[in-house]
């Protein structure tokens, strides 16, 4: 079967939620006939027309705040914030409304909503359209956060995203939009909250999500060839988060990294590494690592950016001083 | 201003006129026992705004929505909440509206089409775009009704809300409570045009309408129009309804900023006077309004007797309504 790119994945993730309930709409940006500024909606609006697939002014707020009030009312709205950087332009409504509206109610309201956004660096875009920032949302309780590594994944995580009643952020990796991969089943669901084993090993655990997924993977191929077994877990997501698997890993390795787009300073990785300490202590034979970005905002030239952001060479050096505690 | 000489039947007026003293009623409860002490928090009273909430519902069906500000007592006994499970809510107690886990700007009355008060200032307007929306897209009928006050006129999405519901031609009606001070400061020293909401909506290709926010009948008659158009497919309106607040911004605010003139010359024309004097000129016997008055004071009065009784909010409350499943698992 031939191979699917991580941006037609998304096309046919939507496609195939969109075929299976009517009540999923599809509201964004440059959306409509134009497909996307990252053609991830090709085909949409040819398949399902204007009533389903909606472009927008370049309104954040009122894009989430439409997508809210017509998930509140029984509709499944995805919306697309076109760079994740954007969310700032809207984030009221990632941090005090979406979240909260069902709690505040004392259940009264339900908001089965998607947010897809572009995430992430590595394409010389800048300070202004390269960060990653599934940080941002991890800060609020409420939000259930989603971010594939693999064509699969993105179709499979993506109707599990549609199809819950919580509300979720779908981060999509910039850097993987083009990247290929084996395409997903037919009715492909991956849950929310199971982390992959994307490759088994023995000596170190490298704890990945999106990107730096491939970019673990490849270190890890290097790796063994110094003998290093490395055994890296592919998050899906960060809420739910699936330590079970995290703490099962360490048991085998007792050693762990962590590799993170996000900046350093108050990145994901951290909740992890809390985590273990609070509850895997006993099942390290080393200090845990973070691989992470630097704190600077990003910059422009591939060299700079390169300095600062998480690469397959650092996390091969990590993973052999790791080793060699 | 729009006036009208509509003229309500006097039992429908009559109805409307028990609303606007009971969420008075509730009003005043709710401020001598925030100064008791048995409301903590903050609280932001809509006495004197009465007219605006009773004559919006007046115009709305049974299934219309709702989207309500920090101040929004009126709105929520408007749309069906009783002043017990209010008054509850804002003593934390665990029969409370939200179950104590919104407190005073929150209280939401889903099952009625009242979809919640909101905190930040505007954000509830692109909301009631998505309510009305979705209205559009399951060919209901229904219509979503924003209400907020002059201060949130100044705001990005107020602006970003009035341009998409006109460009998708939403059947969404924006209703401004100008009570004339965005907070503490008169709203005309903040704002670049005389009718903060009215003024904005030629700009965003709809009609605004300012209306005497005071009155019930007008209220409800301007309402119908726009509801009407919005039902027909016309579009989206912007009413701005002029009105003023009996209490100050919140919890003990005394609103000194307020001149005594000004303050007088808008008691004098209170809502329910204005509702009152409509209908004795119906024929109604002041005895018999009174009679309302007597009942809603005796009714509000039993609801915050048996709010103070009702049990405390259950901790283990705090752990509910963060997922749909109920829960609030976050991970394995």
């Amino acid at each position: 079967m031939a191979e699917l790119t991580y941006r037609d994945a998304v096309a046919e993730g939507l496609a195939r939620e969109m075929r299976r309930n009517p009540s999923v709409v599809c509201l964004g940006e440059d959306i409509g006939a134009a497909g996307g500024v990252f053609k991830t909606c090709v085909g949409l609006f040819e398949e399902f027309g204007p009533q389903r697939v909606w472009d927008t002014p370049i309104s954040e707020q009122a894009i989430m705040g439409a997508a809210m009030g017509a998930a509140m009312t029984g509709m499944r709205p995805v919306a697309e914030i076109m760079f994740s950087d954007f969310l700032a332009c809207c984030w009221d409504y990632l941090a005090n409304e979406i979240p909260k509206a069902r709690y505040m109610t004392g259940g009264q309201v339900t908001v089965p909503l998607v947010v897809r956004t572009a995430n992430g660096g590595g394409l010389g875009f800048g300070a202004q359209h390269s960060q990653s920032v599934e940080n941002w949302a991890l800060a609020i309780p409420g939000l259930k956060i989603v971010a594939p590594s693999t064509p699969a994944d993105v179709v499979g995580l993506l109707a599990s995203a549609v199809r819950s009643d919580d509300p979720v952020v779908f981060f999509e990796h910039k850097g993987l939009f083009a990247s290929k991969g084996e395409p997903a089943p037919p009715d492909h669901v991956v849950p929310l909250g199971q982390a992959h084993v994307a490759r088994p090993g023995t000596d170190v655990t490298v704890v990945a999500l999106a990107a730096t997924v491939p970019m673990a993977l490849a270190a890890a191929d290097r790796l063994a060839g110094d003998g290093i077994s490395a055994e890296v877990i592919d998050l899906r997501c960060l809420v739910p988060l699936d330590m079970t698997t995290v703490l099962g890993s360490l048991e085998r390795t007792s050693r762990l990294l962590v590799v993170e787009e996000n900046p350093y300073q108050g990145g994901w990785g951290a909740t992890v590494a809390s985590i273990v300490a609070d509850e895997g202590f006993e099942l390290l034979d080393a200090p845990v690592r973070r691989l992470a970005a630097e704190n600077v905002p990003l910059p422009f030239a591939d060299a700079l950016e390169d300095q600062v952001i998480p690469t397959v060479d650092k996390v091969v050096a990590a993973v052999q001083r790791l080793s060699a505690y | 201003m729009t006036t009208t000489t509509a003229v309500l039947d006097a039992d429908t007026l009559r109805g409307l006129y028990e609303q606007m003293a009971v969420i008075r009623a509730t009003e005043k409860a709710a401020h001598d026992l925030f100064m008791k002490g048995l409301v903590k928090g903050t609280t932001h009273l809509a006495a004197g705004h009465e007219a605006v909430a009773v004559g919006a519902s007046a115009a709305l069906r049974a299934d219309d929505y709702v989207f309500a500000t920090y101040r929004g007592h009126h709105h929520a006994i408007a749309r069906g909440a009783t002043p017990l499970e209010c008054l509850a809510e804002l003593m934390q107690k665990a029969t409370g509206l939200c179950k104590a886990k919104g407190g005073s700007m929150h209280l939401t009355k889903a099952e009625r089409g009242m979809l919640g008060s909101y905190a930040i200032v505007g954000a509830h307007l692109p909301m009631a775009n998505g309510a009305a929306w979705s209205a559009l897209l399951r060919g209901s009928g229904q219509v979503a009704v924003a209400f907020f006050g002059d201060g949130a006129t100044n705001i990005g999405a107020f602006h970003e809300a009035l341009n998409l519901a006109a460009v998708w031609k939403l059947p969404v009606i924006f209703v401004c409570e100008n009570n004339r001070y965005m907070e503490y400061t008169p709203i005309g020293s903040v704002t670049a045009v005389a009718n903060p909401a009215a003024d904005r909506a030629p700009a965003n290709g709809m009609p605004g309408v300012i209306v005497d926010g005071n009155d019930v009948v007008t209220v409800r008659e301007v309402m119908a129009d726009a509801v009407a158009r919005a039902r027909t497919g016309e579009g989206p309106t912007v009413v701005e309804a002029l009105t003023y607040r009996h209490f100050g911004h919140s919890r003990t605010d005394p609103a000194k900023y307020r001149p005594p003139d000004e303050v007088a010359e808008w008691l004098a024309r209170d809502p329910l006077l204005v509702a009152r004097q409509r209908l004795e000129a119906l024929g109604v016997a002041a005895a018999e309004i009174d009679q309302v008055d007597a009942s809603v004071a005796r009714s509000v009065a039993a609801a915050a007797q048996a709010a103070q009784a009702a049990p405390p909010a259950d901790p283990a409350q705090a752990y509910t309504d963060v997922w749909a499943d109920g829960g609030w698992a976050w991970r394995s």
